[in-house]
């Protein structure tokens, strides 16, 4: 299978080992990627409060280059995939809205029809690949790690851009690609809720609260580390950690693991390949139940 | 059919008043929604259970709820339609509110909060001799948002409130929206001042839980972000929200993609240094872990920003 790869804004730059590890994972599981080196942000949501049709210009140009490639997109941030997933339907809803935005791709030479599929890195190991081709590379099952799944809101909502209709999987892609890598999915309440990371310019302390009250319920319900497909959700999670438990004098010491790096562990690959270091919160004693050295 | 129904019980008169899970098995028709489940067992099994509901219709907004961990009317959500775990359906009371018996919960401070932001039409001049006339197509766009029954299933789920009681809440903001874009009313930019300020409308995590969870459409995320743009639009753009929004749009014209570290320093302000000091620790960690962003100049823009310059250009013409 080939795919228009957009790795989104993040990867390529506060969270680098995302991509590091996605690059590290992906060549073994038959898949081709072509990177599209010249697609913009997709705005994250946050664009979109201000000009709607600016995100949906700019997503809609970056369909059509993949479409123009005849290829579908993968994505590897839940953000950059509900976006995308949001922008289609509008674009597909409604073909005077089409019209409009493609009068501004024209200068480019570019035209959208509103067939590119585009899907999340765990959409396609659940839908495109043989089942088969992605589970016997699970050669070191990390049987003893306990697993907590931490969503990014955009992955689970709105449920009807998102094609969980048609795709009911979609709904627990993330415990069934943990389960796959042999660690015990711990289910909690949280995880489909918020990580706090769009308020944390603007509300400092709520955003706070979300990292230790998530990352304290999987703790509490003994996970040895929560994973997540939204590298925006990461950002906050791992790289924010600190300061949430600072903020709530406790500590927490919860790694978050991006889901790639999870899978690679599960294929056998080491550390330094998936970007392990690169965490903020150490996984060092989670790699150590399933014997493998930070 | 049999189904079992766990529900989450709690009576502050008992003397333990502790909440707790009891399972009812309970036949159910192929037709059946959960809010005649909790009848059958109130009528049949056990008349202490507390469950407030009246139109059974999906109008009144009275039993709204928890089912399987969501938000939703008892009355609008069919048993058949659920995916519960070993067949149990578990209904539990709404969340973000007191409970005041099983599950009933105190709506008290939900209506304060649909009173806080003037739920009524602002105008000014003198009274027309009949109604208050607005063209049908400046109205027909609020048809959605005219459709809420005040259930509280949004408020119940919403993720910002589950930290901070105090924001007014995704119910609120979207009456309040409904007032904004009404073309009577002559209070709009006094509304978005209200709304601008702490606890308003730049505490939504933009999560989407009320957009899905919502039994009538009204979607009161779309109306905040809706309700952040006319604020922006009408000058009102001091806050760290509005900066953060406008921020995204400029660095996007510059770099193509994101620059986190120039959109931190457009929505906090260059100098603010208590805000900055505050993120040092964060910045050092990243660092030494090898993944700070380059920043500004470092900060390469993609290959063929000029198509990108184009758009962000040519829709800032449109407006």
């Amino acid at each position: 299978m080939k795919y228009a790869f957009y790795p989104g804004c993040v990867s390529k730059g506060a969270c680098p080992e995302l991509y590091q590890s996605v690059m590290a994972v992906y060549p073994k599981l038959g898949i081709t990627l072509e990177e599209l080196t010249e697609a913009a942000c997709t705005g994250a949501g946050c664009l979109q409060e201000k000009d709607q049709l600016l995100g949906d210009t700019l997503n809609a140009r970056t369909l059509a280059m993949a479409e123009h490639k005849g290829l579908p997109i993968m994505t590897i941030c839940s953000t950059c995939q509900g976006v995308f997933a949001q922008a289609n339907k509008r674009l597909n809803d409604d073909p005077d809205y089409l019209a409009e935005i493609n009068k501004m791709l024209a200068p480019e030479g570019l035209k959208y029809k509103g067939t590119t599929v585009v899907k999340h890195f765990l959409w396609v190991l659940l839908e495109d690949l043989e089942e088969k081709a992605w589970k016997d590379k699970i050669v070191k099952p990390l049987k003893t790690l306990r697993a907590a799944p931490f969503y990014g809101c955009y992955l689970q909502r709105p449920s009807e851009a998102l094609g969980f209709d048609e795709h009911p999987e979609r709904q627990t892609s993330l415990e069934q690609v943990i389960a796959a890598t042999g660690a015990e999915v711990v289910d909690f309440a949280g995880k489909d809720r918020c990580c706090g990371l769009p308020i944390l310019t603007i509300n400092e302390p709520n955003s706070m609260a979300m990292v230790h009250k998530h990352t304290t319920d999987a703790k509490t319900l003994g996970a040895d580390v929560m994973v997540t497909p939204c590298p925006l959700c990461h950002l906050n999670l791992d790289g924010l950690q600190h300061t949430a438990a600072s903020r709530h004098n406790t500590t927490i010491d919860m790694p978050i693991l991006h889901f790639p790096q999870l899978l690679g562990l599960a294929m056998g690959l080491d550390s330094k390949s998936l970007g392990l270091k690169r965490n903020i919160m150490s996984p060092k004693a989670a790699l150590e139940k399933v014997g493998v050295a930070l | 059919m049999e189904k079992t129904i766990r529900i989450k019980r709690f009576d502050p008169e008992s003397k333990n008043p502790q909440a707790y899970h009891q399972e009812f098995k309970v036949e159910v028709e192929e037709s059946s929604s959960v809010l005649d489940a909790l009848i059958t067992i109130r009528e049949s099994i056990d008349e202490s259970l507390a469950v407030r509901c009246s139109c059974r219709g999906a109008i009144c907004g009275s039993c709204g709820l928890r089912v399987n961990g969501q938000g939703t009317l008892a009355c609008k959500t069919k048993i058949n339609s659920l995916r519960g775990s070993n067949g149990t359906i578990t209904v539990e009371p709404m969340g973000n509110m007191a409970v005041v018996k099983d599950l009933v919960t105190d709506m008290r401070p939900f209506w304060e909060k649909i009173r806080q932001v003037t739920p009524w039409l602002q105008t000014t001049g003198d009274a027309p001799t009949a109604e208050y006339l607005a063209p049908p197509d400046a109205m027909t766009h609020l048809n959605p948002v005219m459709g809420c029954i005040m259930c509280g299933v949004c408020v119940s789920d919403c993720t910002a409130l589950e930290v901070d009681p105090t924001f007014v809440g995704p119910a609120a903001l979207a009456k309040a929206y409904r007032f904004v874009a009404d073309p009577r009313d002559a209070a709009t930019n006094q509304r978005l001042r209200d709304l601008d300020e702490p606890t308003g409308m730049w505490d939504c995590t933009r999560c989407m839980v009320c957009v899905e969870v919502c039994p009538k459409g009204v979607a009161p995320m779309d109306r905040i972000m809706a309700l952040r743009s006319k604020g922006m639009n009408s000058g009102l753009t001091d806050t760290y929200g509005a900066r953060h929004s406008m921020g995204f749009i400029e660095v996007v014209r510059d770099k193509g993609i994101l620059d986190e570290v120039m959109l931190t320093i457009k929505t906090l302000g260059l100098f603010n240094i208590s805000r900055f000091m505050g993120l040092l620790p964060v910045a050092i960690r990243s660092l030494l872990h090898g993944k700070l962003p380059k920043p500004g100049p470092f900060h390469k823009p993609l290959p063929g920003m000029h198509n990108i310059r184009r758009i962000v250009d040519t829709t800032e013409k449109m407006k």
